[in-house]
């Protein structure tokens, strides 16, 4: 498969129209949701950039903190949740909460990267 | 619904009877897309005076679309007219309309001058003064809020800690997207629940955005709809949880105060005496319910019940209750 333009060339196109081309012309409701449109938009092009390392290396956090190995960053995480949920791990296993504020760390990077909370962790 | 012919008539006739048959109504404008109720503000023009009011109404004037934990603008209307005589400041309520009247189930209450954006608030000149003020302002508003005897009240739902912590946990795993930082949230708080404080009655949703202040401080409280028999340090917290911060983390309180003073004058002015410690708990359950209520509007969106972009994108922000639940958990038994 070919990816001229690529998937983020695509997106990057879009966003510009709504900014420059279809927001301008909007009034009210409509504007609002063309600036919600744009900033998911930019969600998804951070999410390009950020995800593929960011998960690949949440894999292998989940992997050395349970011990195990498992096909996804997803299921790893169900198994998590339910250590946590049946009190095999909490608060002070070691590792877990570090692990779990370089995942979110890494998923605001993506969802919300001016939220003020992450400005608060990073300290 | 969107336009306010259906309601212009009634509205007028009420006037008439309320401020003389010479008043008018004038600048009849929706405020709110709310799906739970529309606000309308308004002004009646009577003789050489204009009274700046607002009405407050079931979509359409039925009461059928609001949600189940909501309280009706009934209740919301005599928890007004209570919080008011206790000395609280509220907007005066000036007509209760019933449901299958010409209005529709609504009330009518003064439009009280101020801002409620959290932003503009937090940064505009004008309220200097009031950031000063707003700290010991909120502390004895909800002084005065969870004094009030429950007893001769309306009747309200009844929502402690633990009721809570059940109600949200049971949404959560409704959705089937396990969460790690929720899950441990949910299982931190279970394992470290507080005794039970005598019931009050409790606000709800007391935060910026909710508050009306004006160059001098808080100027009134509003959006009752979520008040309930609780615990008191629930709205304590609530105003603190840093998505009401609005960008300034570093003040506790809502973004403008620090902890300890509003809980001085919280005591000061006849609350339990309370240290930021205890607080913490009810901070971290506050977090993970705005975290559950965005999973809850996303998947309005996941539904199909409402297509648009920004139920989709508000999924986007479970994230940001995540890392403020990391940073309570880091916090714990650190600050003053």
């Amino acid at each position: 498969m070919h990816d001229a333009p690529s998937a983020k060339e695509l997106i990057e196109a879009v966003k510009a129209f709504i900014d420059k081309t279809a927001a301008p012309q909007l009034a009210g409701h409509a504007a609002f949701h063309a600036r919600v449109a744009s900033n998911a938009l930019a969600t998804v092009l951070r999410e390009l950039e950020i995800r593929p390392a960011a998960e690949a290396e949440e894999k292998a956090r989940l992997e050395a903190l349970l011990g195990t190995t498992g096909d996804s960053a997803n299921a790893l995480n169900a198994q998590l949740c339910e250590a946590i949920r049946s009190g095999k791990m909490d608060l002070s296993t070691a590792g877990l909460l570090p692990h779990l504020k370089s995942t979110t760390i890494a998923q605001l990077s993506v969802d919300q990267p001016g939220y003020s909370g992450l400005r608060s962790a990073a300290r | 619904m969107g336009n306010g012919i259906e309601i212009e008539k009634p509205l007028t006739e009420w006037a008439h009877a309320h401020f003389g048959a010479a008043s008018r109504v004038e600048g009849l404008k929706r405020l709110s897309g709310g799906a739970s109720q529309e606000t309308w503000a308004f002004d009646v023009a009577s003789k050489d005076t204009t009274h700046p009011l607002i009405l407050r109404r079931a979509p359409g004037g039925v009461a059928a679309a609001r949600s189940s934990e909501a309280v009706s603008l009934a209740t919301e209307a005599a928890l007004l007219g209570a919080t008011s005589k206790a000395g609280v400041r509220v907007p005066e309520v000036l007509h209760v309309s019933a449901p299958g009247t010409a209005l529709g189930e609504s009330f009518v209450m003064r439009r009280v001058a101020g801002e409620t954006l959290g932003r503009k608030i937090l940064r505009d000149d004008e309220f200097k003064t009031a950031r000063t003020r707003l700290t010991r302002d909120c502390g004895e508003a909800l002084a005065g809020i969870h004094a009030i005897p429950t007893a001769g009240l309306v009747d309200l739902p009844r929502s402690l800690g633990e009721d809570q912590i059940t109600k949200y946990e049971a949404i959560y795993r409704g959705f089937g997207m396990p969460r790690p930082v929720l899950e441990l949230a949910f299982a931190w708080l279970k394992a470290n629940a507080p005794t039970p404080a005598a019931p009050v009655l409790v606000h709800g949703d007391f935060r910026l955005g909710n508050l009306i202040v004006d160059g001098n401080g808080l100027a009134a409280v509003l959006d009752w709809e979520l008040a309930h028999i609780g615990d008191p340090r629930e709205d304590i917290a609530w105003v603190c949880v840093n998505s009401w911060r609005f960008g300034h983390s570093e003040k506790r309180v809502g973004g403008f105060g620090d902890l300890p003073e509003m809980l001085d004058a919280y005591a000061a002015a006849g609350g339990a005496r309370l240290t930021p410690a205890e607080i913490d708990w009810w901070e971290i359950l506050g977090s993970l319910k705005w975290g559950v209520m965005c999973m809850i509007m996303y998947s309005a969106y996941k539904t199909g019940a409402d297509p648009s972009v920004e139920r989709a994108a508000i999924g986007r922000r479970v994230s940001e209750n995540e890392i403020d639940l990391i940073n309570l958990f880091e916090g714990l038994g650190r600050h003053a």
